[in-house]
């Protein structure tokens, strides 16, 4: 199976201090790949890393084979990679539509027109009005993107994110923030929004990591300590060791108490 | 869905201001009005250039007057030479040939200031404004010095039998550019590449990650608002026959964004507003008062600190209000804050005017104010007007609480009446 993303020996350091060291990590394409570790290991930086956010220090990063290390972000966008951010990153003071209008625009041809009149756009509104349904936000079409809820922001996000039908998507903690059934439906919109695509996400969430990914990626400390299926991680004594037992223990502190 | 392939409502508001636009002259008749809506139209075209850099892409310029002024010296060795019989064009035509001027000036000067964003791009801005001044009167040759390059209007053959000598037929001319410019750049905002310049003004990292450079995205917006800034140039070439340093100076650019800041940025129509605002001070204030500068100064601070969405939004936000059948309960409450402001303003006018009247060397101290005739070396009036501004400003203070407590409570129902 062909590789969607390819990095290799990925380096990232801000001044004197090293996040990223030497990182070399496939994601094949179609799979369904989480990223875990604990907080500080780096995964968020090797999202911007992918994106185009960051420079790297050291290292190649391919998507689809061809090289985009240190592309501009809307670069790598236009080469089929599209990515959500932690902290929702939406338009807020434009609606629902106008903000799922904006992730269509370039990937339709439209670009930096300025001769085509934007409510005219048959092709462009078909298409932010499917993902407006996909993501549960029909009824909500015209409302400030800035005044929804929570839940319905990250929603929104996930909507901008796929909207250009980029084939590779990059979902930076998608349930962050959210209650149980808030991110059970956002796994099911997860699941059915990147069908066929190659998703990567971060993930605190094991519940959601276990139940949604195909292949796992174990981050500590700015190195991949192991990759697998969901199975081979849980089994895995070094990850066991090093984050899932770690946390393991940290859930049954925190639930003590309570129970 | 909403798509409407008709908007009714818009056809209605654009012939509304099509008929301004015919009847105005007949209806504020004699020259010294002329003279005013004449640049109305031209600073309406200007500010409305400026706001699709500061209302629609998030871009403060400094430096505006550099594609206004640019394009208003090419109009008037233009139309010199038409003049002299080099070559010809119709004057009509001429803000065309300023326009071009104008997008030109935004291509090569735009590709450096849109580089950057926000704060960095006002800074280049200012110092591509301060360099092109510079350069003006480095180049007397060309730009005529500090006394500028004079021209004539009324030359070659009459246009459809119209020399454009007359005010009105001026007027008319600047009227037609205006709607048209006016409607053109309300279709720009309309298009894909307007949309993306208000995502990149709210959001450029997201922008970018939707595929889009945003440093080209706010080029284009800089060099088609140029285009349209050299085009007002070219109007105000042909209306005061004479171009100098002053329009591409840093006080044209900050008149500009005065304008535009007053009648409202977050608006299309902010800056028609804004125009007409400004032009009254500049022109008719400043018939009456030396101290106009002070009152637009004072207006301007005002509006920043208690309307930043400029006179647009006050309008609009009454309009809920309006529909609802609740403005008859603000009525009193705005009548009383507007009389309290009347108050404090008189007291204002009297001492600001006194201060003028003593600070200039020689000048008769006496003065007429609201019909009345007094010394400004005499104390009286200074106590009168002093007592007058306190006494406003304390009564504007409860007055404002009332409208403010009132306002509150109406805006709450209409929340909750919303929600259910």
């Amino acid at each position: 199976m062909k590789n969607a993303i390819a990095l290799q020996e990925v380096h990232k350091s801000f001044g004197t201090t090293r996040i990223i060291l030497g990182v070399s990590l496939e994601i094949r394409e179609g799979e369904r790949h989480a990223i875990i570790g604990p907080n500080g290991a780096g995964k968020s930086t090797l999202f911007n890393l992918i994106s185009g956010r960051y420079q790297l220090s050291a290292g190649r990063i391919l998507l689809h084979d061809a090289d985009i290390t240190n592309l501009a972000p809307y670069e790598i966008n236009r080469k089929g990679l599209s990515r959500s951010f932690q902290v929702t990153n939406i338009f807020h003071n434009m609606s629902v539509y106008e903000n799922l209008r904006c992730g269509v625009l370039w990937s339709a041809g439209y670009r930096y027109s300025f001769w085509h009149r934007v409510a005219g756009l048959q092709d462009v509104r078909r298409r932010a009005e499917q993902v407006m349904e996909q993501i549960g936000l029909g009824r909500r079409r015209d409302t400030l993107a800035g005044t929804l809820t929570y839940a319905e922001q990250r929603a929104l996000e996930i909507g901008i994110t796929i909207a250009g039908g980029a084939d590779v998507i990059l979902l930076d903690e998608p349930t962050a923030g959210m209650s149980r059934s808030e991110a059970t439906r956002v796994v099911e919109l997860v699941r059915t929004v990147t069908q066929g695509k190659t998703l990567v996400m971060v993930e605190h969430d094991m519940g959601v990591v276990f139940d949604l990914a195909d292949r796992i990626s174990v981050l500590v400390y700015g190195e991949v300590l192991a990759t697998g299926t969901p199975e081979e991680i849980r089994a895995n004594p070094a990850v066991q060791e090093a984050y899932l037992g770690a946390l393991h223990k940290e859930t049954a502190a925190a639930d003590g108490p309570h129970a | 869905m909403n798509y409407q392939p008709l908007n009714l409502g818009r056809w209605i508001i654009w012939s509304a201001a099509a008929l301004l636009f015919l009847v105005a002259p007949h209806v504020f008749k004699g020259g010294f009005a002329l003279t005013m809506l004449t640049q109305m139209g031209t600073l309406i075209i200007f500010a409305l250039s400026y706001n699709m850099l500061l209302g629609q892409g998030g871009m403060l310029s400094f430096g505006h007057a550099v594609y206004s002024g640019l394009g208003a010296y090419a109009a008037v060795h233009v139309l010199n030479f038409v003049g002299k019989g080099v070559f010809t064009i119709p004057v009509p035509l001429l803000p065309l040939v300023g326009g071009a001027a104008g997008l030109f000036f935004g291509v090569l000067f735009g590709y450096v200031t849109t580089k950057r964003a926000g704060t960095t791009f006002a800074l280049i801005s200012l110092g591509i404004g301060e360099m092109v001044f510079a350069c003006v009167l480095m180049f007397p040759g060309f730009f005529g010095g500090e006394a500028g390059v004079s021209t004539n209007r009324v030359v070659g053959q009459p246009f459809l039998g119209l020399t454009f000598g007359p005010a009105l037929q001026v007027y008319y001319l600047v009227a037609i550019w205006c709607f048209l410019c006016m409607a053109a750049m309300f279709a720009l905002t309309q298009t894909p590449l307007g949309r993306m310049a208000n995502a990149v003004r709210d959001n450029p990292e997201r922008a970018e990650f939707v595929g889009y450079n945003t440093q080209h995205v706010r080029f284009l917006q800089l060099v088609l608002a140029s285009f349209f800034a050299g085009v007002s140039g070219a109007l105000s070439c042909i209306n005061f026959e004479i171009v100098s340093a002053e329009n591409v100076s840093a006080i044209r650019s900050g008149g500009v964004l005065l304008a535009t800041f007053i009648g409202g940025v977050p608006f299309f129509f902010g800056p028609i507003i804004g125009s007409v605002v400004f032009i009254f001070f500049v022109v008719a204030l400043s018939g009456f008062t030396k101290a106009w500068l002070l009152y637009l100064g004072l207006f301007f601070v005002l509006m920043v600190v208690y309307a930043p969405g400029g006179i647009a939004s006050l309008i609009l936000m009454q309009f809920p209000v309006i529909r609802a059948g609740r403005w008859r309960e603000l009525a009193l409450p705005y009548a009383l804050a507007a009389l309290c402001a009347l108050l404090a303003l008189s007291g204002l006018i009297g001492i600001v005017e006194m201060v003028y009247r003593l600070s200039e060397q020689g000048a008769n101290t006496s003065l007429t104010l609201l019909g009345l005739s007094f010394d400004a070396r005499s104390a009286p009036p200074w106590f009168v007007f002093a007592a007058m501004l306190a006494a406003g400003l304390a009564a504007l203070r409860v007055a404002a609480r009332r409208v403010d407590a009132r306002w509150g409570a109406i805006q709450l129902e209409l929340q909750a009446k919303a929600a259910s």
